[in-house]
């Protein structure tokens, strides 16, 4: 056991935190600087890191899910807006499915309130997410028999809660089936897919949340009440230690999440996705309330970057299922679950 | 980054595994009954005798200088075979190791780390809580030997110990952090007199109160130089945050998997609430492992600690108090009478947000020490 970051893995996490200090939003302005952003959707695109879970000859991902959550990290703490879950989603998929990397832009869509993939005759109201720039999303295709993957051409992206991630529905009424799926998807397959977005999301979270602390940190040094910084008071200080506390125990539980996506088997393995979930997902709503407070009325104002992250965190909440959901997959892995189940 | 056991550690796992099948004493729950403690002495020189004990500490002292996460290893295999937690005395063992002489290490340490000399720790006062630098237990020189005099609180299974780790001041003159020493005093003599504390759930050995009235101490039984009693305590009390130093990761998960019996067992008897309570134990429980791991991975290169351990103390305590809510949720309050077992868990849990430095001590060095906040 050793579950310090490799080398490799350290200079991955310091090249995705250049490029989202040098090309995310650094204010809530400059989410409307189409250059800006289409600069950071560039690097990220140049970067590779949208193609880590495609298939290598053996089928097996270029890159495990640490490698995964350890972007994901950085791009969540720098209000990254430029696809990664999305895509990084559609390109397991593909591999699982045996299917072509995907030649355009593609991302998942997610149905019933995002806790699962969309299967084509359940969820009407199946949504992409993460879907910047996607012009397609993958789901499950539930009339041609189960485990076989459609394809939806997508309208264009709109804001939902998440102003960083945008979400896309269906243009029109038109469904394929993907070409060149050579490989039935079973329920394990799913499981490690979902356990995959699990751990993403929760590194996501993991990032949010020190960004979100960052911000409110820095502004307790320099905002200044009774003649002194707001942050020496120790009323102050208690949330911010609070929140920091939040932060590294949920830095720990994804850790442990991201390299079971791939290290466990599969039951195992959402297990501890779902666990990590739960836990990152309670925290980061914590910790974003806490960066609000701490801004006093600045941080309920739109020019304050806090409720951006604490709108990324709602979105990472209810990807593949949020607080509610995990819990009973947690009763469910130990054998004490109701009718859900863990799948 | 790797949580998977190494072939030794996978080796290791299987001998403790196997041994413990047939090693596992069966105490109540540490912490809730005075049978505990009495059984302890026990189960720790048995577990360092078949080699499971002191794991990472240095040879010389009869540890197996293995790494760190060997520990991890141990706290995993003994919640699966719900045996009782591992011995907490590393924080001493740490202390001893940073600031004692090679004298002073061999003389203690041995029979410290295999159980044979009990211990307990003679820092907190009646009026040195919090602020602990304003101890005012002095020691006196006469002759080879100190003399002490003072009132402790909080000595841990002081009852049962051979030997005290005391805070004294040995210089009134200078600030009262530079003016404190460190003593190895024998707790056999006439001029100690112990007063135990029952505490909110009943126990009543774990906790008391020591009375020193002229007690002697070998002046070699000083730990450090003159003066250097602050830094020893800063170094004791910033492990005893660890909860990969005490080894609480085992007892958490032997309470969460205990829980999860009694709703196997029965599952219709168990609401929402109950359940959802205790989802969150297993969640926390678990947390606590994976920080450890964490924690304990980035000792590989050398023991360090610094201002982290307030974050792993008050994530401890985040898990026990959980784990305590969820004990008089799921294993009930004994409101109408019966077995209080889990009453008694949930009543412990609330003192680990005090013992060790309080929650909020905690909070003042995070703010301080790692978010670098401003002091008034």
């Amino acid at each position: 056991m050793d579950v310090r970051l490799s080398p490799e893995q350290v200079a991955l996490r310091d090249s995705a935190a250049q490029v989202v200090d040098r090309l995310g939003p650094a204010t809530v302005a400059q989410l409307d600087d189409a250059e800006r952003a289409g600069k950071l959707d560039a690097a990220v695109a140049a970067a590779g890191w949208r193609e880590l879970r495609t298939a290598t000859g053996d089928g097996n991902p270029w890159a495990t899910a640490v490698e995964v959550a350890v972007i994901a990290e950085e791009l969540g703490r720098g209000l990254a807006d430029a696809a990664f879950l999305g895509p990084t989603l559609a390109a397991d998929l593909r591999r699982l499915a045996g299917a072509p990397t995907a030649t355009a832009n593609e991302t998942v869509a997610l149905g019933q309130s995002l806790s699962r993939l969309a299967e084509t005759d359940e969820d009407v109201d199946a949504t992409a997410v993460d879907a910047h720039g996607a012009s397609s999303a993958l789901l499950l295709l539930a009339d041609d028999g189960d485990g076989r993957l459609g394809v939806i051409t997508l309208g264009s992206a709109i804001s939902g809660a998440d102003l960083t991630r945008p979400v896309a529905r269906q243009d029109g009424e038109r469904m394929t089936a993907l070409d060149g799926q050579t490989r039935v998807l079973d329920a394990d397959d799913m499981a490690r897919w979902q356990s995959l977005g699990l751990a993403a999301a929760c590194a996501d979270l993991v990032g949010t949340m020190r960004g979100a602390l960052t911000l409110a940190t820095e502004y307790a040094k320099e905002r200044k009440q009774y003649g002194a910084a707001i942050g020496s008071f120790q009323a102050v200080q208690h949330l911010l230690a609070d929140a920091h506390v939040a932060m590294e125990g949920s830095r720990s539980i994804a850790l442990h999440a991201a390299w079971a996506v791939d290290a466990l088997p599969a039951d195992d393995a959402l297990a501890a996705c779902a666990a990590a979930k739960a836990y990152c997902a309670r925290a980061a709503r914590s910790v974003c309330e806490t960066s609000i407070q701490v801004h006093g009325g600045i941080g309920n104002t739109w020019e304050c970057l806090a409720h951006v992250f604490l709108r990324r965190a709602l979105f990472s909440t209810e990807v593949l299922g949020g607080i509610g959901r995990n819990l009973e997959r947690v009763l469910a892995a130990r054998g004490i679950g109701g009718d859900d189940g863990l799948r | 980054m790797d949580f998977a056991d190494s072939p030794e550690e996978a080796a290791f796992r299987l001998r403790l595994r196997d041994w413990l099948a047939d090693n596992n004493p069966g105490l109540p729950p540490s912490s809730t009954a005075d049978e505990y403690w009495a059984g302890q002495a026990a189960w720790h020189q048995t577990l360092y005798d078949a080699g499971f004990f002191g794991l990472s500490w240095p040879t010389s002292v009869g540890g197996q200088a293995l790494p760190s996460v060997y520990d991890v290893i141990l706290d995993e295999e003994l919640i699966a075979a719900a045996a009782p937690p591992r011995p907490s005395v590393g924080y001493l063992v740490q202390g001893l190791l940073e600031h004692g002489n090679e004298e002073v290490q061999q003389r203690f340490l041995p029979g410290l780390v295999n159980g044979r000399e009990r211990w307990c720790q003679g820092f907190s006062e009646p009026d040195a809580g919090s602020d602990l630098a304003s101890l005012r237990t002095k020691a006196v020189l006469e002759g080879s030997e100190y003399v002490i005099t003072g009132h402790k609180v909080w000595t841990s299974y002081s009852d049962a110990a051979d030997w005290c780790l005391v805070l004294a001041r040995t210089d009134p003159e200078v600030p009262k952090h530079r003016g404190v020493s460190a003593f190895a005093v024998p707790m056999h003599q006439s001029a100690i007199t112990q007063r135990p504390l029952k505490m909110i759930n009943g126990i009543t050995r774990e906790f008391g109160e020591v009375i020193f009235d002229g007690a002697r101490v070998d002046a070699a039984n000083m730990i450090g130089a003159p003066g250097e009693g602050w830094r020893l305590a800063m170094t004791v009390v910033s492990h005893e945050r660890e909860p990969g130093e005490l080894g609480y990761v085992a007892r958490y998960g032997k309470l969460v998997n205990e829980l999860v019996r009694q709703v196997e067992a029965a599952p219709a008897a168990f609401g929402a609430e109950q359940r959802r309570d205790l989802s969150w134990a297993i969640i926390e429980a678990d947390m606590l492992r994976c920080h450890v791991s964490r924690r304990l991975s980035d000792r590989l290169h050398g023991v360090e600690h610094g201002p982290e351990g307030s974050v792993d103390k008050l994530l401890m305590t985040e898990v026990e108090q959980a784990v305590g809510h969820a004990a008089i949720s799921v294993g009930g309050s004994a409101s109408a009478g019966g077995d209080d077992t889990w009453l008694r868990v949930y009543l412990y849990s609330r003192a680990q947000s005090v013992m060790g430095g309080t929650s909020q001590i905690q909070r003042n060095l995070i703010a301080n020490r790692i978010l670098e906040l401003p002091t008034t």
